[in-house]
């Protein structure tokens, strides 16, 4: 730390100085602000020629069909696609919640002093991977798995339901599923974790005078106190898995498709933009829509995130990123 | 029927299981993409790697060269934007509190939580559109939107941290703000500064879905940052979906160049920061 | 040929068809100049249209022509065809039994069929019954088909549309179309990015069709289908036969509008699904505001090369050479590309 020599009584020049790091740094700080406005606005502005075209039409019709046969203008919906993004993200969560759980009291309460800090490192490198090399990995290893195990023995014993009907090339909503699982496993243990920690000991130590084994602590004591933000760390985790792109797009099939097979190819929101952004050809009301897929897109993410904090800021402490 | 306390017994071990299985269970996929990369990835290193830019499709041989140096220049601009406007942002929201900064930092939460395909288009829209050009400037401008909040964030946060008693001594002493903050409070949270731009470099390094609508790619060495470029990421999305056993080798390569960078870089800071709390303050 | 040219970098997008010859092109043409670096980003020919039109690319390229609305629309754009090609029925079947080599029999109507998700299983009577003493797999087809906007989408989709009318009514041709195999049920569709996607994804599903340009089908060792031509007579897509189907299609072109149309071509053995490929260029390069008049010359001098030099690679990489008289058309065409009235290429360019 450096150390200033004591100097002469300066100057009354507190105010002017100050005025001029608060601009500085002020208009730094605009930046965010400025970008936040700035993004909406383009966003907004490259939909409306879907929105004009649309209406809340576009929210309901299940057709994709940039040039029908025909001749006419675009039919385009955001269903299918969104029918994808919510089903994959329900799939990630219902894989990731119990196993974010899990290596949540891991971290938090289980693991020996010398075991916590690799154990906190390994899942943090788990969010660090990038998403393309997931992607990568799900290509080449993901997907033959699926395809020749999980698919095969689900489609044997369960194919009567409809969610697990039909064959299989492993490339479809159930593989994109299991993969955005991995990918949220650090964001809702990271939080579930925080959660439980700031349980306070003397609940804890209560528990503990009374006899419970460690399983009735966390039951009776850490748990109940830490449902709510157990429940922000699961809609964080919704707003990441919504959101994620590459990985999903890599393994999903890329079919604008509803169906209830889980083995199916399909489509969400980020895939869509990604595979069509590029192609849209010269067509304002094609180039709209996939503007307005990101509208919805951004919409729903701001939604679930800005909920999940909400939570998390009334219960007196922040989430981490990292 | 078990007696009361074997149940409970039980229960315990069940939930110790639970949890360990749980975490193994998380393990797997790390250890498998580590597999993968490393495996298919060390098969293709060659001095050819990297030194001959990527070969077109179908060829044989090739390498990363432009993909490696797209990937850094990218960054590079990324950084130039996002560490002076995150860096000071992040100070004003620490050192001025009051209700624009309170909104500037509700926004900078948002923004980290944009889907960078988001961030894609909208820089498309910004930049490339407007100037009908593609090219990595447009790349690393989204990269650097992401990194800005992302460092103001943990700028804030690392300055937050500083005690309140240093900063009144600086004042105490008659230094100005500036000189407080640059000499007393950065340098002293600079542990906690330095991790947050490493960590959102890391971050922006592994991004492909911004640069898929502005860098776009390319096949050569660039002569300047006004034309597009390939990079790793780019790379890995390309050769990875092509149908071609060389392309699919360049891409475990490039995989595992980006992995141990991204990596490597997030293993570095924790294990300094680790080391600052054991020896200083 | 000048001797030298200026260190410059161009950037083209668009379809995935022709992307290995014109990225061997690029390769090739830095070899002789070293300064002149063309990136070529193989995006769709939906892409190269969008591109070229928004003018972000220096050129566009596209296996579909366009079409006169979009001409009528950019009046300023130009097109010529720089190679072309043959899509090739691609399938995966040797891991369910099928022997390596065998040639697969198709009707347009039996394609249909696949596509449109009314037949769905490899041992379908229709496909049976064309392919005697062949013993086909009871798995199911997973029909692949483009995710992105495509010229060969487009090629092949011409195809069916001209054979069966129920396609050309109610699916068409374009460069993105509705499959009904998507939504059909007990189907399979599934969408992929590019030719390599599409190839990639046969190549990595066992039971898999898709339509490719031919040099992605023979580069990953997939079975390749023979299909009936117009003569009634199956025909495998090779060099040769391609070459027939553009020689019998192709007429007399004409420099002003050079878009060809030589799908389902007469002919004994033409191969019923090859197209030509088209670059696409602003005649008066100045319109794109990126394109310096050096850099808009050496792009025409990159075209002429193309059209002469560069179609020595076009075998190899299973391409057919452009015939006398489309090269011959080409040339006029490019003589007109101008900056600001200049023309580009001098008169006298002769084939260097």
């Amino acid at each position: 730390m450096q150390t200033q020599q004591a100097r002469p009584a300066q100057k009354k020049q507190g105010a002017p100085r100050s005025s001029v790091l608060h601009i500085a740094l002020g208009i730094a700080a605009a930046a965010i602000p400025v970008i936040t406005v700035l993004l909406v606005y383009e966003i907004g502005n490259g939909s409306m020629p879907s929105i004009q075209a649309y209406g809340l039409n576009f929210l309901f019709t299940s057709d994709w069909n940039p040039f029908p046969a025909n001749g006419g203008p675009p039919i385009l919906g955001a269903l299918p696609s969104m029918y994808g993004s919510v089903v994959t993200t329900v799939l990630s969560l219902i894989f990731a919640v119990p196993i974010s759980l899990g290596v949540a009291l891991f971290q938090a309460e289980l693991a020996p002093r010398s075991v916590r800090a690799p154990s906190l490192f390994l899942v943090e490198m788990l969010a660090a991977v990038p998403s393309v090399v997931y992607g990568l990995w799900g290509l080449f290893a993901l997907v033959p798995f699926m395809r020749d195990y999980v698919d095969a023995q689900l489609g044997s014993t369960l194919g009567f339901l409809p969610i697990f009907r039909g064959e299989t090339d492993g490339l479809g909503m159930l593989t994109a599923g299991m993969i955005l699982a991995i990918m949220i496993i650090p964001y809702a243990s990271s939080v579930m974790r925080e959660v439980i920690t700031a349980v306070p000991t003397s609940q804890r130590e209560a528990c503990i005078a009374l006899g419970a084994t460690k399983w009735e602590t966390i039951k009776t004591a850490v748990l109940p106190f830490a449902r709510t933000g157990l429940i922000a760390g699961i809609v964080l985790a919704m707003g990441r898995a919504i959101g994620e792109t590459m990985a999903v797009t890599m393994v999903i099939g890329n079919v604008a498709r509803i169906s209830p097979s889980l083995f199916l190819p399909a489509e969400t929101i980020p895939s869509v933009i990604a595979n069509e952004f590029t192609e849209v050809a010269g067509n304002g009301i094609y180039l709209g829509a996939l503007f307005e897929l990101g509208l919805i897109l951004f919409g729903m993410s701001f939604l679930m995130n800005l909920a999940g904090r909400v939570i998390i800021s009334k219960l007196g402490f922040k989430a981490k990123q990292e | 029927m078990l007696d009361y306390n074997s149940k409970r017994k039980y229960s315990n071990l069940l939930y110790f299981f639970f949890a360990s299985v749980c975490f193994l269970v998380a393990l797997i996929p790390l250890l498998s993409i580590l597999y993968y990369t490393i495996v298919n990835g060390v098969s293709v290193l060659s001095v050819d790697f990297f030194t001959k830019v990527t070969p077109p499709i179908g060829v044989s041989g090739g390498g990363i060269l432009n993909a490696l140096v797209g990937s850094l220049l990218v960054v590079a601009i990324a950084c130039l934007i996002g560490i002076p406007l995150g860096v000071l942002g992040g100070a004003y929201i620490s050192e001025y509190p009051g209700k624009f900064s309170y909104y500037v930092r509700l926004l900078a939460e948002i923004l980290t939580d944009v889907p960078s395909i988001v961030t894609g288009i909208f820089v498309y829209e910004l930049i490339v559109a407007a100037t009908n050009h593609f090219s990595a400037w447009s790349g690393g401008v989204a990269l650097g939107f992401m990194m800005i909040p992302i460092v103001a964030i943990s700028t804030d946060e690392s300055l937050k941290l500083v005690s309140s008693t240093l900063r009144e001594g600086g004042l105490a002493l008659g230094i100005s703000r500036a000189k407080t903050l640059i000499y007393i409070l950065l340098s002293t949270a600079r542990a906690g500064v330095v991790t947050g731009i490493a960590l959102a470099v890391a971050r922006v390094m592994g991004e492909t879905a911004p640069l898929l609508f502005t860098a776009l790619g390319g096949q050569f060495l660039i002569h300047s940052p006004n034309e597009p470029t390939s990079t790793l990421t780019i790379l890995i999305y390309n050769f990875g979906t092509s149908p071609y056993a060389n392309a699919h080798a360049i891409a475990w390569g490039a995989a595992l160049i980006l992995l141990f960078m991204v990596l490597g870089l997030n293993i570095i800071v924790r294990l300094a920061s680790r080391l600052k709390v054991k020896g200083e303050i | 040929m000048p001797a030298t040219l200026p260190t410059v970098a161009l950037l083209g997008a668009g379809a995935t068809f022709p992307a290995p010859l014109i990225q061997t092109w690029t390769v090739q043409f830095n070899q002789i100049y070293s300064g002149v670096t063309i990136s070529y980003n193989p995006i769709g020919s939906g892409g190269g249209i969008q591109q070229i039109t928004q003018k972000t690319v220096d050129f566009g390229a596209s296996d579909a022509p366009l079409s006169n609305a979009q001409l009528a629309a950019t009046p300023e754009l130009g097109l010529f065809p720089e190679t072309l090609g043959g899509v090739a029925i691609t399938y995966n079947l040797v891991p369910f039994g099928l022997a390596n080599g065998t040639v697969l029999n198709f009707t347009p109507n039996v394609l249909v069929g696949i596509y449109s998700g009314t037949i769905t299983h490899w041992n379908d009577p229709a496909i049976a019954a064309i392919n005697p003493g062949v013993s086909l797999p009871v798995n199911l087809i997973t029909a692949v088909h483009r995710s992105d906007g495509s010229g060969t989408t487009y090629a092949f989709t011409n195809f069916l549309s001209d054979v069966n009318i129920n396609w050309a009514t109610e699916v068409g041709y374009a460069t993105s179309v509705k499959w009904p195999v998507d939504t059909a049920m007990n189907a399979n569709g599934v969408g992929s990015k590019g030719n390599a996607g599409v190839a990639g994804t046969v190549a990595q599903t066992p039971g898999a069709i898709g339509y490719v340009d031919l040099i992605y089908a023979v580069q990953n060792h997939l079975g390749i289908g023979a299909v009936m031509n117009a003569a009634g007579n199956y025909v495998s897509p090779t060099v040769q036969t391609i070459l027939w189907a553009a020689q019998n299609a192709t007429g007399t072109p004409n420099p002003s509008d050079l878009r060809l149309h030589i799908v389902n071509a007469q002919g004994a053995q033409s191969y019923p699904i090859a197209t030509y490929t088209y670059l696409l260029t602003y005649k008066d390069m100045s319109l794109n505001p990126d394109l310096t008049q050096q850099k808009a010359q050496v792009l025409a001098y990159f075209f002429w090369w193309a059209v002469h030099g560069g179609q020595q690679y076009s075998e190899g990489l299973d391409y057919v050479p452009l015939p006398a008289n489309v090269v011959a058309a080409d040339e006029q065409f490019l003589l007109t590309l101008n900056y600001q009235g200049t023309p580009l290429l001098p008169s006298s360019m002769t084939t260097g």
